[in-house]
């Protein structure tokens, strides 16, 4: 098969140009730390509130600046909707639904999960600024979705 | 580069169509397909008015006789994804399959049928959407619970899509039995590669829809499993891309470059980057569930690999369509490194409309590579970044070359000449400023964590965001999309009704290569064996998925929240 010799070069390019933005997402994961949610269990949204530890939404002190911040997300709120962290905390938000899918991301943050029925979703954010952090629903979860919000209050 | 290769033409004969291809009773439901694609672009980008200003507190959807907002965001969403995507690419590409492999469609029966089960799924579906029964955007995500009568009006959708995929193979299987030992003609090539991919692709909704959503809608099965419904969804829902894509590329491979006067670079590899699409496409689609819960991350690793793979193909589509561009330019006395761009025919609006269709295509292709980009994709999954980037690709890179390709197919098939030439050509600019102002907006709120989706306007949470400027700017450009499409459908309607006749008939435009097939490996032109490659690769990327995930956690009765 006939190659010309610009066709080859754009090629070889073009490769390189993918294998680099490999190796950028890479060093991302690897040496940055930044990485995509994992798989944290199951729950069954039918009996999300009497399972532990949805029978009691809310933020727990793990010792030594860790925080998890147990979540409820339903249509059309979070429970709890706000929480309070020292400066220099690490929270762990770990969220379920009772109901439709509902989204999670917490801006300034790289926090970002979905909540899908059936699965636990967890992500980490470390505060190191004082001030106050959004986070809304990103999933259409009926027409009440633009009202479902909360907030971390860093002091 | 030798100059020096004797053109020759994608199609198998000369330069005028042969008598007798275009049967009357295949040309009539190619043009209703393409009367349907123009009615969902007209109603969906209509509601892109109501979800533009949305975006700095004017709230009019009642003023639309929409319900909810949301409401008008599924029909913008199924109207242009679905409906306008999928008539269009059925009625361009049949016609020009008609045109690669000179003779009809194997298939009358087939053709027709695409037309009904396409009309007949509009029906269905619009009228669950009106009656508020559907309100479950474009991505219907379970369980969310929707009138059985949208699936079953989806289905049909993708059925029709799926009658023209099968004609298109049995047309090539006919022109074979007839032509012995020949190369597929690539104008022919280029349409079964897209529609095979798609097939392949259809697999995922398929199972969801009759599998899961129908019965479940109906109360046949209690629940179902909005984690693996996903991933059925998206299964499909990353190649769609491309089969919203693929027609606009064979336009600009293959027909662009005889409107601007210059040849195609070569057969070898515009057939190999149709080739890396139908083995690409389909094993991709967690990129876009990164930030799923459910799904093992090794498995999101491997569809890194395969999504970067088929980023290949597009990069090599920038290569050969510029070295057509530049053909032409030079062909008609364009000089210097870039002096050939200002002589391209810039006063042809079916020309102009897709150029700027390709430049906007390079930011949205940008953009879907942050998407794609795994870890990065933490700061951007579902927020309005992603609206910013997909109306680059699917809102202009194919909605904007559909608009050019009707430019000069609208007076083909109506044997009228194209009426408002320069309100066409302000049609194609205004887009193009439009759509660059609108991305601009949501690209950068939704770095700052604005949610896509979403009625911002009434948002409690709208001014926490600190996006003010930037949705003005969305807001403007999109306002200024909705005034270009009501240009296009001037000019659409001038041409129709309004139309001077034309003295002679059009031809569709055909490029010349400059390196033709027979410097083309015959390989290349075994689409059965490719597809059996692109069927193991998506055994490799969903198969180990599948283990991994079982058992299913069917949890979830249908809950309707709107």
């Amino acid at each position: 098969m006939r190659i010309e010799a610009y066709e080859r070069f754009f090629m070889i390019l073009a490769a390189l140009l993918l294998v680099l933005g490999i190796v950028g997402i890479a060093i991302g994961a690897l040496v940055a730390g930044v990485h995509v949610p994992s798989p944290a269990g199951r729950v069954d949204p039918r009996t999300l509130t009497t399972t532990p530890p949805f029978d009691q939404p809310g933020l727990r002190d793990l010792g030594g600046g860790k925080y998890e911040a147990v979540v409820i997300a339903r249509a059309w709120q979070f429970q709890p909707n706000q929480i309070e962290v020292p400066v220099g905390s690490t929270v762990t938000f770990t969220l379920a639904t009772p109901d439709v899918i509902h989204g999670f991301v917490l801006t300034g943050t790289n926090a970002n999960v979905m909540v899908i029925p059936g699965q636990i979703a967890q992500v980490t954010a470390r505060f190191d600024r004082p001030g106050e952090y959004l986070w809304v629903c990103h999933e259409y979860c009926g027409f009440g979705h633009h009202q479902m919000f909360g907030k971390v209050v860093v002091r | 580069m030798s100059a020096t290769a004797r053109p020759q033409t994608l199609a198998g004969g000369g330069a005028i169509a042969r008598e007798g291809m275009f049967l009357a009773e295949q040309l009539w439901p190619i043009k209703g397909q393409l009367v349907l694609a123009l009615i969902g672009l007209a109603i969906g980008g209509i509601m892109g008015l109501m979800q533009a200003l949305d975006r700095i507190g004017i709230v009019m959807y009642k003023a639309m006789l929409m319900q909810t907002y949301y409401q008008g965001l599924t029909i913008h969403g199924v109207l242009l994804a679905f409906l306008f995507t999928f008539s269009f690419s059925n009625a361009f590409v049949s016609l020009l399959a008609i045109r690669g492999f000179e003779r009809p469609l194997a298939s009358t029966f087939l053709v027709q049928g695409a037309f009904w089960t396409m009309l007949v799924g509009t029906l269905l579906a619009a009228y669950a959407i009106l009656t508020n029964q559907a309100t479950v955007l474009f991505t219907f995500y379970a369980p969310l619970r929707a009138s059985s009568l949208f699936y079953l009006g989806a289905a049909l959708l993708v059925i029709s899509t799926l009658l023209t995929a099968l004609n298109l193979v049995l047309t090539r299987r006919a022109w074979q039995r007839e032509h012995p030992g020949e190369r597929t003609p690539l104008l022919g090539f280029v349409g079964v590669v897209t529609y095979v991919m798609w097939a392949l692709a259809t697999v995922g909704v398929v199972v969801l829809v009759v599998f899961f959503l129908l019965p479940w809608s109906l109360g046949w099965l209690k629940t179902t499993d909005p984690q693996f419904n996903r991933i059925l969804f998206w299964y499909t829902g990353h190649p769609i891309v491309y089969f919203w894509l693929m027609p606009a590329y064979i336009s600009w491979y293959l027909l662009v470059p005889r409107q601007v006067g210059g040849r195609v670079f070569s057969d070898s590899l515009v057939r190999l980057a149709f080739i890396l699409l139908l083995v690409f496409s389909v094993p991709t689609g967690l990129h876009h569930q990164y930030v799923d819960p459910g799904i093992p991350t090794v498995m999101k690793v491997v569809h890194l690999f395969t999504t970067f793979s088929v980023v290949f193909p597009s990069l090599m589509t920038a290569f050969t369509v510029m070295a057509a561009l530049e053909d032409g330019g030079r062909a008609r006395g364009g000089r210097g490194l870039l002096g050939w761009i200002w002589k391209l025919p810039w006063g042809d609006p079916s020309v102009t409309a897709q150029l700027l269709a390709m430049l906007v295509f390079i930011l949205g292709g940008a953009t879907g590579i942050v998407n794609a980009s795994y870890n990065l994709n933490n700061v951007v999954h579902n927020t309005s970044f992603v609206p910013g980037h997909f109306h680059m690709t699917v809102g202009t890179a194919v909605a904007l070359s559909f608009i050019g390709i009707s430019y000069w197919l609208i007076p083909y098939l109506t044997g009228r000449e194209l009426m408002g030439r320069r309100l066409a050509l302000a049609q194609a600019w205004l887009w193009f400023v439009g759509v660059l102002l609108f991305a601009r907006g949501q690209i950068a709120a939704g770095l700052l964590g604005e949610p896509r989706r979403s009625s911002i306007g009434e948002a409690p949470y709208r001014d926490l965001i600190h996006a003010g400027l930037d949705n003005w700017l969305t807001a403007i450009g999109g306002t200024l999309m909705v005034i270009s499409g009501l240009l296009y459908f001037i000019v659409v309607l001038w041409t129709v009704f309004g139309g001077r006749r034309l003295t002679q008939p059009l031809e569709i435009p055909i490029a010349e290569m400059r390196f033709g097939a027979r410097e083309t490996s015959p390989l290349l032109d075994r689409i059965g064996f490719w597809f059996l490659i692109a069927v193991v690769l998506v055994a490799i990327a969903y198969i180990p998925l599948i283990l991994l995930y079982l058992p299913l956690q069917s949890v979830s009765p249908p809950i309707k929240v709107y």
